[in-house]
């Protein structure tokens, strides 16, 4: 295991004003040479429905569902109607300030570039 | 409301095994995790069981769908005697060239959903729409299946 996930967990926040119950999103999380990638399926959140947050080296994400009541009673129910949340610690080599995150479907893609700094450089060797 | 049990997925199209293929690291895994992550349920066994709500007004059927990360062209929504089918495939985004895999959790592969409904429906008026990675589907009840009123007069 690296460094990245030593600690990855969504504990129910401490309660705000009103209670918001959570429910942890499915992630893929991948490294490549540039840095990580990490995409969670937040069906229901539009970008407008979505905090990210970054604090002492851990990202947490939060994502709200935002589509529209339906009218009517419910005959069978699956949909958990909750907020999502996830906590993730950072590598250190991540580059806070150059994280993007983008929305597409219900699904997000969080981009953590590796700074600069710790990419691995082709040295050339002068004669 | 009567819901068709999933099918379960063959192990060609269950694409979990080459990624997932070493055995130690994927025991690694499961003592690193914390146990909210181990009471999730497994896709290993489920496939992928898009979550359904329906829901009834003097109207219409509502049936809503959370298939998170589609693309529209890959939702396939048919009706055929009173039966709602939901289905498609959902690919992969990310190119796995060079990558390692710390977690692999969404699903991809094909999947289904049928709902039977309790009642008829006009289905030229059956309405599609697919937004952020819900699918919402309208479906009119026929005159013939609307409650109605009917007066009594008393004398």
């Amino acid at each position: 295991m690296k460094a990245l996930f030593k600690k990855d967990s969504a504990p129910p926040a401490p309660a705000p004003a009103e209670t918001i119950r959570y429910v942890m999103p499915d992630v893929n999380v991948y490294e490549n040479k540039e840095g990580y990638v990490i995409e969670a399926d937040m069906p229901g959140v539009s970008k407008d429905g979505l905090e990210i947050t970054l604090a002492n080296n851990e990202i947490t994400l939060i994502g709200h569902q935002t589509d529209a009541v339906v009218p009517g009673t419910a005959l069978y129910r699956q949909r958990q109607g909750l907020g999502y949340r996830r906590v993730f610690e950072l590598d250190p080599v991540v580059d806070p300030n150059r994280i993007t995150a983008r929305m597409h479907q219900g699904v997000l893609f969080l981009s953590l570039p590796k700074s600069e700094a710790v990419k691995p450089r082709k040295i050339v060797v002068s004669e | 409301m009567n819901i068709v049990k999933w099918q379960r997925p063959t192990l060609a199209n269950w694409s979990g095994f080459g990624r997932l293929s070493d055995l130690r690291d994927e025991i690694d895994r499961l003592f690193d995790s914390p146990l909210s992550e181990l009471t999730k349920t497994s896709d290993l066994l489920a496939g992928w069981t898009p979550a359904l709500d329906v829901y009834e007004d003097k109207d219409n059927y509502t049936v809503k769908a959370e298939l998170p990360g589609m693309k529209k062209e890959d939702i396939e929504v048919s009706l055929h005697e009173g039966v709602l089918s939901i289905s498609g495939e959902r690919k992969s985004e990310t190119e796995k060239e060079d990558t390692e895999v710390f977690r692999a959790e969404r699903f991809v592969g094909r999947f289904q959903r049928t709902v039977t409904l309790p009642a008829s429906v006009a289905a030229d008026k059956v309405k599609a729409a697919y937004k952020d990675g819900v699918l919402t589907i309208t479906l009119p009840k026929t005159e013939e299946a609307k409650p109605k009123q009917i007066d009594v007069a008393v004398n």
